[in-house]
């Protein structure tokens, strides 16, 4: 969410009208302050954010897993959505998004009391990045968000969890990684929000943070059995291709949507958001094409969803030439973290949460620091902010998530045994199987 | 009594099952079959994991034939499945001692 959602000019009237505002509490207004066009396009951009969970990435990373393991991979996604929707409801929101104090919000929302509609009186409350909005909306459209960013972690321990030990994981993962690194980032008061760090849709909080976890996961969890000696080709790119472009579509809610209103700057969002991507797919490809002499389905959809990610930060703050240019980098340098990286360190990040969504992300961050562009965004963009920013996600998530995963494998035990990952996740987990 | 096992690449089915027809064979069973021979595999790669497929898909045919009828079959299916390219496949003819029609109880020729 951009931090500067609001012209300073509504700001500041708001604020005269509503003293609350300033401080960063969710307010209580009169029900004309509502825009229906905003309120229409944020309720819309949040159908496709979830659209881009389910089923978006949960196809998209289960076409690449083996043929046993489809459906355990299409429940996590879903499980996922089901659970943090709970928690999100419960004490996430809250502790994201109302006023506490630096680090972390407090407790005024808890199961969304005060959250309200007041159809007699005609007033509702508003969140203070989202003036024109029913705070309701603001607070569905934060959870799409809340959702998403676990999903994405399920990439990197693919074929391999225990499916009790995943929900318990990303239950506590969300509470002490995404909803503070979300307060920090976007709520008014959040050290990151005062201190300047640039970032639109979520290149920190949603994709750095699930690529960082992603990494320590596939560091902690280790390899697939047979990893490296036996071949574990996708086993259908068709539901890949499909996820990716669900994901492409979806990431417009995402970026234009995270405008938090119907106006030129989620235009501009859009444009940066299609260019980059169009741009990135390009890169991805044509760097396959020359180091291994073959243009991949898997290569061009993979480099799309990198220039989705790229983008996301900087999304709302630059123009469509800094978009060519980071589709361009995040494209070709994501090819090279998702093949030669990868097998270089040799750990086992599956589906390469880390190498398109942790690299893509710190691309995305950093670049925007450098293509931010004043007229749009209202700010310029600070490099040495930025890796700031970026710094900060990745220690904190990486030695929370850490600790996490160590605790619960001696707790409950992280993997299946390794027989049952050979007959599969299907059947051992889930009872099912795809034919 | 003959079983005729033939295995052709899998896009030439068509044309083998007419030229079979065309000379009055009644029946065949069809598998969907992989392995190799001289034709080498091939290499996929996926985010850099490199893989090579050694086997490669083909189709076998089995088909039930009398003496008499075995030249013309090998013939038919040579000529029908050649593409003169390494990978066309391989015909095996093997003696088979006896055959049931199950419906009608007939053996032998009969069934055939």
């Amino acid at each position: 969410m951009s931090k500067k959602l609001l012209s300073l000019a509504a700001l500041g009237t708001l604020c005269t009208a509503f003293p609350a505002l300033a401080d960063g509490a969710p307010t209580l207004v009169e029900t004309k302050v509502i825009s229906a066009g905003d309120t229409a396009w944020m309720m819309t951009s949040t159908a496709l954010v979830l659209f881009m969970t389910i089923p978006g990435l949960a196809l998209f990373y289960a076409g690449m897993v083996r043929k046993k393991n489809v459906l355990a991979t299409l429940m996590q996604s879903f499980a996922i959505c089901a659970l943090i929707t709970v928690l999100w409801t419960v004490v996430g929101y809250s502790l994201a998004f109302t006023p506490g104090n630096s680090l972390i919000g407090g407790l005024d929302r808890i199961l969304l009391d005060g959250m309200l509609y007041l159809k007699d009186e005609g007033k509702l409350t508003v969140h203070p990045l989202a003036g024109t909005i029913p705070e309701a909306v603001f607070m569905i459209f934060q959870m799409t968000f809340a959702i998403i960013t676990p999903a994405l972690i399920t990439g990197a321990f693919a074929e391999r969890m225990k499916f009790s030990t995943m929900l318990v994981f990303m239950a506590l993962w969300s509470l002490l990684v995404y909803v503070p690194v979300a307060h920090w980032v976007w709520a008014p008061g959040g050290w990151m929000f005062d201190h300047g760090v640039l970032d639109f849709a979520g290149g920190t909080v949603v994709h750095i943070n699930a690529g960082i976890a992603g990494l320590v996961a596939a560091l902690v969890l280790g390899k697939r059995v047979g990893f490296g000696r036996e071949a574990m080709p996708p086993h259908n790119l068709v539901l890949t291709l499909v996820g990716a472009s669900m994901l492409w579509v979806g990431w417009f809610g995402f970026n234009a949507g995270s405008a938090v209103a119907a106006d030129g700057r989620a235009a501009m969002a859009m444009v940066v958001t299609q260019v980059a991507t169009g741009m990135a797919a390009l890169s991805w490809m044509a760097a396959e094409w020359i180091a291994k002499g073959k243009p991949s389905v898997l290569g061009i959809v993979s480099g799309a969803v990198a220039g989705l990610v790229a983008i996301t930060p900087a999304a709302g703050f630059v123009d469509a030439k800094g978009a060519l240019a980071i589709g361009l980098i995040s494209g070709a340098v994501c090819y090279w973290s998702a093949t030669s990286l990868k097998h270089m360190l040799k750990y086992d990040d599956s589906l390469d949460a880390f190498g398109v969504h942790g690299v893509g992300g710190i691309i995305g961050a950093l670049l925007t620091g450098i293509f931010a562009v004043k007229e749009i965004g209202g700010v310029e963009g600070n490099l040495m902010t930025q890796a700031v920013g970026v710094g900060a996600t990745v220690v904190y998530c990486a030695i929370v998530t850490f600790i996490l995963l160590k605790l619960l494998d001696m707790v409950m035990g992280l993997r299946v045994s390794e027989e049952e990952e050979r007959e599969g996740l299907d059947v051992v987990l889930h009872g099912e199987r795809v034919e | 009594m003959k079983l005729v096992s033939a295995i052709i690449k899998p896009f030439k089915l068509d044309e083998v099952r007419e030229a079979l027809s065309a000379i009055g064979v009644q029946g065949i069973t069809v598998t969907e079959v992989k392995g190799f021979g001289r034709q080498k595999g091939h290499t996929e790669l996926y985010r850099g994991a490199e893989y090579v497929v050694d086997f490669l898909p083909k189709v076998k045919l089995e088909i039930a034939i009398s003496n008499e009828q075995l030249d013309q079959v090998v013939e038919a299916i040579e000529t029908a499945a050649r593409t003169g390219k390494i990978g066309d496949g391989k015909i095996f003819v093997y003696d088979l001692e006896q055959v049931v029609r199950i419906r009608t109880g007939e053996t032998g020729a009969d069934a055939v």
